[in-house]
């Protein structure tokens, strides 16, 4: 542990600069992988934008977990539904009120798309008062159980055929039922830009940019630029938390986590600190929801299963609860390696060997290898698997994490919870107060020496 | 006490004039002789009778003991003063005001603050974040004010302030050289003196340690005892549960003993010393 | 005193008053709503004894799976996610066997062994039913127990085992790795599509007031299994020494070791028990509702968290009552709400549980 802390400390810029230091290799990585396989520049960009995607959606929202499980040890295992709600809400209140023929089965309200992120994000925050106001005083695992669960009332809701379309403000909107809604407004990049009158220079350095790819460069430079933009986000999110952390307000949610009721007798009204912590991240779980889903275009309610939920627990797992850089780096590491990353593998499998036919079940792929002791079938099912096996893959992960790392990562990494560093101040004389205390107490010194040692 | 220790206990004593005995001195005053009163309190769990209807008073700026024999009920009263539990039955008055079945963190706002029987440090938060947690009424305390640029100046400001006095209180009680240490790496007696540390710093009028040298060595024994009247000398009172008979008997004005949860009797410590029933209460839990 | 009492005792219902009076309220309107139906003829009471019934068998599943899940949350103290795939691992293994005795001879042994895997043999064609494959489906049972329990011991002894002593959040943490790892390696293994894996067994029809109430041979089936498995149980754990020390280890660790049997052989029990019955759960389930899939068993894993936590954890008789409870919400809900709400209405019902008694209804009694 000590070598890694002495890494950890050489590196400029401390934890921005290992932040950097991994994202830099991770690109690295798949830049290499790219150049091997005869990527085209295109390609090479545009799994360049994939990749920065996904460390921006995990890394948001293991910082956002972080908040629930790492400050205030809220087990909140419900994340997917809390996205849910704010993808949905944001799409009825920003898609185009309903015409009759049009595509859309249902319409919206029509209102600009930072309105009705706003509105995800406040929907988000209420689902999260909902379901705080009762629950927090119950146990670690029945809160896990009753989020879950409202994870899943949340995705029947959606799915419902009744709930498919309502009126609205005289409107006819709806959550579409299990074929989901098509998001029929302008993606987040767009509306961003138009808002602030930059749109026809974006459009403009798009087309410069058909230097480099000649043909449609459009969506290969709107990846990149949004993939950047969700890095913004990640910093923002950092910034918010870091800050929320490093408070009065976050040494009482670090109390709450270590003993509640110390806490509430020196005063603090932690039910009040744990329903805003809680609030806080479900908004943040919303917006984060929001980032990822609305670009694709369409969202279907079997998008948000638990899986989704144990993805971003692994991802802040990996980095460690507790820390922010933890939770950035653990999400970062989570998209490029687990999530990613197999994926990245069978297309560069397939782009290798172009015209493999695997076999299309496990029986066909295993009997070759026991008649014949012929593994080829066996191994390309196993990479036309790879889907399914990345989550065994994430499972056993998570199991060796809980065994030999359950610190995570960076081990066990902690912030002062306060504005300022605690040191004494300068203007206080330091006294000898430190000599005499070893007469008060012989276990003193040697506690508190022996601390050290075992660390 | 060396010399160097004694500058920090006149800031403290400073800080308690200024704040809240400022407000607590008033209420002296005029009726308040005794800032807690305990009438009629009962508490039972599933059947069995902890508290029977306890009634009692502590003076201002007193030390008061509450003894009894195991199982007569002072944890359980503690826990009800606190509002920790709730009572079945009874009031608890402070400061003239009706506080009975609040929340605790109501009644440590109210001036009235307890310590606990087994120490219950924070353990992955330093020292000091464990002091810097508890003083009241903390502007950063508010979510948007700890975030919002501006306004964090504020906050900046009064984590200053609280720092310093932070570091006093440590000064105090002898323990700023382990400031920077995890509670949970404490040895046992350290972290006695953490949490009264830690309580002191929420202003309070009143503290409620319960059996606060449970474990600690007599060293550290006699150091916190020398602690508790200085700073009941600056005007704290103090409701003391302990198991120690003697220690009790030694140090407090005034001693009640609790019996099958309710005030057997109560006194000075040589009246309890004398009192047969008292004896017996102990000889009989004890057989 | 004793108005003080009174008074006391007064102000306690004024406070838990509204959410019982809410609940009342509910049930009343609900019940009412009910009346109105049946007096309309709007609802018919056949209709409510199909769902009933329907609500009885799955309550039946839910309650003899639970009273596994509910032994290791209360012995080992933890919440133990992976338990819905040991379900649908049992369930594989049974039907595996099943499929290949039912089937020798008249498809692929492969196939047979993959539970027709991509429609390469279906149960329907191999005729698969209680009464015209018996052995098929006995010795199905059988394995899926076995299977499980062998499961549950190899799982606990290389990943619960080293972290016993870590707290509950910890092992829940891991058991989500093992359900993973156990899921997606299943559909790796048989696939991902949902087959049919039974023939239409006969059935009876019950004249019922106003209509008739169809009852099939593998609910038959499934009533007599469970019923047995659950006496067993009882009996087990009532007039054994094991038992006995089951039922102190739930309530304290170190009681448990005054009877003289060791920690670690009360957990080996804990898995051999709540490890068979929740393998038997799983063949059960899939032979009565016919179909099967590799998400089977965790699509019905929170359910039976409902009716662990209202019958109380630790309480075998709480899980089977409460798995009852839950699988007749499930089922009966349809009466007042669309069927797409059927599972969030159970789970709604967990939560009031939760919020109104944490306990469960069943509490104060450990694995009794």
């Amino acid at each position: 542990m000590s070598v890694r802390d002495d890494f950890t400390a050489r590196i400029p810029g401390g934890d921005a600069g290992l932040i950097v230091l991994v994202l830099l290799g991770t690109y690295l990585a798949y830049v290499l992988a790219g150049f091997v396989l005869g990527y085209t520049l295109r390609g090479q960009l545009n799994s360049i934008a994939t990749l920065t995607f996904y460390i921006g959606v995990f890394a948001m929202l293991s910082l956002a977990l972080n908040l629930h499980w790492g400050y205030t040890g809220l087990f909140n295992i419900g994340i997917v539904g809390f996205m849910a709600v704010g993808v949905y809400v944001t799409a009825i209140v920003t898609k185009p009120t309903y015409v009759a023929g049009g595509a859309a089965q249902v319409g919206g309200l029509g209102l600009p798309l930072w309105v009705g992120i706003l509105a995800g994000m406040t929907a988000a925050a209420l689902l999260g008062l909902v379901v705080a106001l009762p629950a927090l005083r119950l146990r670690a695992d029945y809160l896990a159980i009753v989020t879950i669960a409202m994870s899943e009332i949340v995705r029947f809701s959606f799915l419902s055929g009744e709930l498919q379309q309502f009126q609205l403000f005289g409107n006819r909107v709806g959550f579409g039922g299990g074929s989901g809604l098509i998001l029929d407004f302008a993606p987040p990049l767009e509306a961003l830009l138009r808002g602030v009158g930059l749109w026809n220079g974006y459009l403009g350095f798009v087309d410069a940019f058909q230097v480099l790819v000649p043909r449609n460069p459009k969506p290969v430079v709107d990846g990149l630029v949004y993939g950047l933009l969700l890095l913004g986000f990640v910093a923002g999110f950092y910034w918010l938390l870091k800050r929320t952390g490093e408070s009065p307000f976050g040494r009482v949610l670090k109390a709450i986590r270590e003993d509640e009721d110390v806490a509430n007798a020196l005063g603090k009204n932690t039910d009040r600190f744990k329903i805003k912590s809680f609030m806080l991240g479900c908004a943040l779980m919303g917006l984060a929801g929001i980032l990822w889903l609305v670009p694709q275009g369409a969202v279907t309610p079997n998008f948000f299963r638990p899986r989704v939920t144990f993805f971003i627990w692994i991802a802040l797992i990996i980095g460690g609860a507790g820390s922010n850089t933890g939770s950035v780096l653990g999400g970062a590491v989570f998209a490029a390696v687990l999530y990613q990353g197999p994926r990245y593998f069978q297309n560069l499998v397939s782009a290798v060997f172009p015209n493999l036919d695997s076999p299309s079940g496990f029986g066909q792929a295993i009997s070759p290898l026991i008649s014949q002791f012929d593994p080829v079938p066996f191994l390309l099912y196993t990479v036309d698997s790879i889907r399914q096996l990345q989550l065994v893959v994430m499972g056993l992960v998570l199991i060796w994490l809980m065994h030999n790392r359950p610190e995570g990562m960076l081990g066990y990494r902690k912030e002062t919870a306060s504005v300022i560093p605690l040191s004494r101040p300068k203007s206080m004389t330091a006294d000898g107060g430190s000599d005499d205390s070893v007469r008060t107490d012989g276990g003193v010194d040697a506690a508190a020496q022996g601390g050290e040692t075992d660390e | 006490m060396s010399d160097a220790a004694d500058q920090p206990v006149e800031d403290v004593a400073n800080k308690v004039d200024e704040d809240a005995l400022g407000a607590f001195a008033s209420g002296v005053d005029t009726s308040v002789d005794y800032p807690l009163r305990v009438e009629g309190l009962e508490k039972s769990f599933g059947g069995i009778t902890a508290v029977d209807g306890a009634t009692f008073e502590v003076e201002a700026g007193s030390l008061t003991g509450l003894i009894g024999p195991n199982g007569a009920g002072k944890s359980t009263t503690f826990n009800l003063i606190t509002g920790m539990l709730k009572p079945d039955a009874g009031t608890v008055t402070f400061n003239g005001e009706d506080i009975t079945g609040e929340e605790p963190h109501e009644i440590a706002n109210r001036g009235m603050v307890r310590t606990f029987q087994i120490a219950r440090e924070l353990s992955e938060m330093t020292v000091l974040e464990n002091m810097m947690l508890a003083p009241k009424h903390q502007r950063g305390e508010t979510l948007w004010r700890s975030v919002m640029p501006g306004v964090r100046d504020d906050v900046r400001e009064q984590e200053e302030e609280l720092l310093e006095r932070v570091w006093e209180v440590l000064d105090f009680f002898d323990i700023a050289h382990i400031a920077e240490e995890y509670a949970g790496n404490l040895s046992g007696g350290q972290r006695k003196l953490l949490e009264m540390a830690r309580a002191l710093l929420t202003d309070p009028d009143m503290l409620l340690l319960d059996e606060p040298f449970a474990g600690v060595n007599p060293t550290l024994e006699k150091k916190l005892l020398e602690h508790v009247h200085e700073l009941r000398e600056q005007g704290y009172t103090f409701l003391l549960v302990e198991h120690d008979m003697d220690l009790i008997m030694n140090n407090c004005e005034h001693v009640i003993v609790l019996h099958q949860g309710s005030v057997l009797t109560e006194g000075t410590p040589d009246e309890i010393r004398s009192n047969e029933e008292v004896i017996e209460a102990y000889l009989g839990g004890n057989v | 005193m004793g108005i003080a009492e009174t008074y006391s005792r007064g102000r306690q219902l004024a406070i838990e008053r509204p959410f019982a009076l809410v609940l009342a309220v509910i049930v009343v309107v609900l019940f009412g709503d009910l009346l109105r139906g049946l007096a309309t003829g709007q609802t018919q009471f056949a209709d409510i004894g199909t769902l009933v019934w329907d609500g009885l068998m799955r309550g039946l599943v839910i309650g003899l799976a639970g009273i596994g899940l509910s032994m290791t949350y209360s012995i080992l103290n933890f919440a133990n996610f992976s338990h819905g795939d040991y379900i649908t691992a049992g369930a594989f293994s049974g039907w595996a066997t099943t499929y290949l005795i039912a089937g020798l001879g008249r498809a692929d042994i492969g196939a047979l062994l993959l539970v027709g895997a991509g429609g390469s043999v279906y149960g329907g064609t191999l005729g698969i039913g209680m009464l015209s494959t018996p052995l098929a489906v006995v010795a199905g049972i059988v394995v899926s127990g076995g299977f499980a329990i062998a499961l549950s011991l190899a799982v606990d002894r290389t990943i619960f085992k080293p972290i016993r002593n870590e707290d509950g959040i910890t092992l829940l943490i891991t058991s989500i790795g093992v359900a993973f790892a156990l899921r997606y390696l299943m559909q790796f293994v048989f696939g991902s599509d949902v087959r049919g894996t039974t023939a239409q067994p006969p059935s009876v029809s019950l004249y019922f007031i106003d209509g008739t109430v169809f009852i099939n041979a593998h609910d038959i089936t499934l009533l007599v299994v469970a019923s047995a498995l659950m006496l067993g149980v009882h009996v087990l754990l009532q007039r054994t020494k094991l038992g006995k020390a089951m039922r102190a280890m739930a309530d304290n660790k170190d009681l448990a070791l005054i009877t003289g049997i060791s920690t670690e052989r009360v957990v080996r029990a804990t898995w051999i028990i709540g490890g068979g019955l929740t393998g038997v759960a799983g063949y059960m389930f899939i032979l009565w509702k016919g179909t099967l899939g590799f998400n089977d068993g965790w699509l019905l894993l929170l359910l039976i968290f409902a009716a662990v936590i209202l019958g109380g954890i630790g309480s075998i008789y709480g899980a089977i009552a409460g798995g009852l409870v839950i699988g007749l919400t499930a089922s009966m809900s349809v009466l007042w709400i669309p069927s797409a709400f059927s599972r969030a209405a159970a789970f709604v019902v967990m939560i009031v549980i939760l919020l109104v008694k944490p306990s469960g209804l069943f509490s104060g009694r450990a694995t009794a």
